[in-house]
């Protein structure tokens, strides 16, 4: 990457920014790390000392992740922060949502600060942090939410670990609302997934696979929401896996509530029938679930009642998956295929490039209450330059992340990123 | 929509190979009806070769098998061995239980170890469904598995030996009622039954368990359910019992094993609702007085130890058409002349 903030001219691409309502050809300007401008609206004292052609190449706002694992700190011989910013600088993706279930658990500032550092040492994505709502994710004890928010922290989740009751729920929830915060759940009722490795269905029955019911999901779900309407508190859901949940989120939004939701882009694309002949890659915790439910997820997309798509990136060792699949690790893979894999659904579920670029990019910076996901004059450069064109295979070799598990290896996908930029610089030039 | 192809899924037919013929046995859904009927009728030349003074084949002659349990397990692995045995194989047998797992060395790295003792053969028996699978998907190309038992999902050969107990006693299967009882859900012999009475065109499959216990889409299977043991028991021709486990009194399942009995244990008065023919089977072990009555599991229309004696020949036959089709050679059984 180059050492200073270059003026930077992005010639002919078509720039599409979603929160300003922008598609159009033109050209881009960068300047001190910053959007300048474009089109007719050069900058009065602009030097380009780099340019780059962008002739029938998209130019949009980098692309935000929700939720990726960097498995740094703490299971280092899966991935680590250098590993996977790289990647997702590569994948076009200029800022990374870590959730704190690492080892040790962000439930205090110095962690949060170590992560901080990693990432700043390589020059790449961003990686910004959600605290632990509880300590130890134990679901007991508060963590001190506002020294984590002070350390950076742009909201707090208990990830995957239950509340020990609704009692201390309700009050981390007041509690992080004092704090003028944003809580990040995944409902999923811990007793009726307990042992579960898949939807419960035709499939998981079939297979002899302990199955999670729709319900593990709902019944938590129906929880949250009735603590959010009491309390107020802002709260995303993340990663959606039923067509009754996405009812709930659009039933709470129309009442007001203050609720946002994402999903998973394998959600999107895949159903439990991935797993048909205990095929271990295709092992996600929430699971995947029918076509009826996979279809919902795609309208709730494209009606707006999801907000965002994440990879919910989890990268494993290839030991993780080779085992009996029920003792392999929940887990995909997701950064280097954040983008193609959505692309793919323009064309295949007639949502538009517009809806796909904000729900990767605005719509998600929104959720974190960050900076970003525009391309407004004056915000910081974090840009994602693509060709729409060519497809690409995804191999082993093609993925930059150092966790192959994906049951996508060897699809055709859509979307080259030729230039990804994180605060005016180029972080990397690829192909 | 295009959804894309899961790539690193094992086919679905990883026990067949490429002309077609059946190299693991994993699992009877995938099998065809001919292949079913081809395994019953060479059962049926081994049990006459049982029968004979000298029971042993050369079949297996210079073969090693590796019977690799890691359930406690005595009537499948047993006769697992000597079937093996019958057909002139070295045996290897490899108990493992919990505490050597906890060790840390993976199904898969054991499995490694054994293949470079130049095993051609394997028989696993895992507590987690999908582990023969998993064997089939990463043992060396010529070496076949065979699954003695994975987790909740299938126990194909223990299907097959029932197949051949019901065929030697009620041969034509479209005219059969044939009713599983009690804990489908858990139970991979029962998931394995259905697929092969379904495959054997049985007339009509009905289960028969509480709620607790049922699968939630057999229904859509063409499988006829009962949670009313008495109307589910009238007018078949088999009754199949399954074992109860212990631990589903534990997991809010079931109240007690007395009320198990009381609602599905399969009593004297019970049997009469089915055929006065009608055939009773279980694939073992009996937890007498939880299931089924002592009365009933040693009375006249119990086929249970028939079970047993053909899990031998059963067995001979899956092993000996596996390593046939590994070597590409026509399998000559006992009493037939190779021409």
């Amino acid at each position: 990457m180059s050492s200073s903030a270059a003026d930077i001219l992005i010639k002919n691409g078509r720039i599409i920014d979603p929160a300003n309502n922008i598609d159009q050809v033109a050209d881009f300007y960068v300047q001190d790390g910053k959007v300048a401008g474009l089109g007719t609206k050069k900058p009065a004292k602009f030097n380009p000392e780099k340019t780059i052609d962008a002739g029938g190449h998209i130019v949009c706002p980098g692309l935000v992740d929700l939720c990726a694992r960097l498995r740094e700190p703490g299971a280092e011989y899966k991935a680590n922060v250098k590993s996977e910013t790289h990647a997702a600088a590569r994948a076009g993706i200029t800022m990374m949502c870590l959730p704190p279930d690492t080892d040790p658990v962000i439930d205090e500032p110095a962690v949060v600060e170590l992560i901080q550092q990693r990432a700043k040492e390589n020059h790449s994505a961003e990686v910004v942090t959600l605290g632990a709502l509880t300590v130890q994710l134990a679901g007991k004890q508060l963590s001190e939410i506002a020294a984590l928010k002070e350390a950076g922290c742009v909201g707090v989740s208990n990830a995957l670990q239950p509340m020990q009751d609704n009692r201390i729920l309700r009050h981390a929830m007041e509690y992080v609302l004092t704090n003028d915060m944003t809580l990040h759940v995944i409902a999923l009722d811990h007793g009726l997934s307990a042992k579960g490795v898949a939807h419960l269905g035709e499939t998981s029955s079939r297979l002899g696979l302990q199955g999670i019911p729709v319900s593990a999901e709902t019944v938590a779900m129906a929880q949250y929401l009735a603590l959010v309407e009491e309390v107020g508190v802002k709260t995303h859901f993340g990663r959606l896996s039923s067509a009754r949940a996405v009812e709930m989120i659009a039933d709470a939004k129309s009442r007001g509530l203050p609720v946002t939701a994402d999903v998973a882009i394998h959600n999107l694309h895949l159903t439990d029938e991935a797993i048909a002949h205990f095929n271990s890659q295709a092992h996600v915790i929430p699971p995947l679930r029918s076509a009826y439910d996979r279809d919902a997820l795609l309208a709730g997309l494209r009606t707006g009642i999801i907000d965002a798509i994440c990879s919910d990136h989890q990268p494993h060792e290839p030991d993780a998956k080779l085992n009996p699949f029920p003792s392999t690790s929940p887990g995909i893979s997701g950064i280097d295929t954040l983008l193609g894999l959505s692309l793919q659904l323009i064309d295949q579920m007639n949502l538009s490039l517009n809806q796909i670029l904000r729900a990767l990019s605005h719509a998600p910076a929104d959720i974190l209450g960050v900076a970003g996901g525009h391309l407004s004059i004056g915000a910081a450069a974090n840009i994602c330059i693509f060709d729409p064109q060519p497809t690409w295979q995804l191999t082993r070799e093609t993925m930059y992340s150092a966790g192959k598990n994906t049951p996508f290896l060897n699809s055709e996908l859509p979307g080259r990123v030729m230039h990804t930029l994180v605060a005016g610089q180029i972080v990397e030039a690829l192909f | 929509m295009n959804q894309p192809i899961p790539s690193s899924s094992p086919s679905g037919d990883l026990q067949l190979d490429s002309q077609g013929r059946l190299q693991h046995l994993l699992d009877i859904e995938g099998l065809n009806r001919s292949m079913i009927l081809t395994i019953l009728d060479a059962t049926h030349s081994f049990i006459s070769a049982n029968n004979q003074e000298i029971k042993k084949v050369p079949l297996l002659a210079g073969k090693t098998v590796c019977n690799l349990f890691y359930e406690a397990s005595t009537r499948t692995r047993t006769t697992f061995e000597l079937a093996a045995k019958r057909l002139s194989a070295d045996v290897l047998n490899i108990n493992i239980g919990t505490s050597s797992t906890s060790k840390g060395e993976s199904l898969l790295d054991t499995v490694r170890n054994l293949q470079a003792m130049q095993c051609d053969m394997f028989v696993v028996r895992h507590q987690e469904s999908g582990a023969a699978h998993f064997l089939a998907e990463h043992v060396a190309p010529h070496v076949s598995v065979i699954n003695g038992g994975d987790g909740c999902h299938a126990h194909p050969t223990q299907a097959l030996l029932d197949m051949y107990t019901i065929r030697k006693h009620k041969p034509d299967f479209q005219q059969l009622k044939v009713a599983v009882v009690g804990d489908i859900l858990h139970s991979r012999v029962a998931r394995s039954q259905l697929h092969a009475l379904r495959l054997l065109n049985t007339g009509e499959i009905r289960v028969i368990g509480p709620r607790t216990l049922l699968p939630t889409s057999l229904s859509s299977r063409g499988v006829k359910v009962y949670q009313d043991m008495d109307s589910g028991l009238r007018g078949v021709d088999v009754v199949i019992m399954l074992r109860l486990q212990e631990e589903r009194m534990a997991g809010g399942l079931l109240p007690s094993r007395q009320e198990y009995f009381q609602l599905y244990g399969l009593t004297q008065e019970r049997v009469k609702l089915a055929k006065a023919d009608a055939i009773v089977m279980h694939p073992g072990p009996v937890n007498r007085g939880v299931e089924i009555e002592s009365e009933v599991a040693d009375g006249p229309q119990s086929v249970i130890m028939e079970q047993v004696t053909t899990g031998i020949a059963v067995r001979m036959a899956v092993m000996s058409i596996a390593l046939a089709n590994r070597q590409n050679r026509k399998l000559v059984l006992p009493g037939e002349v190779d021409a």
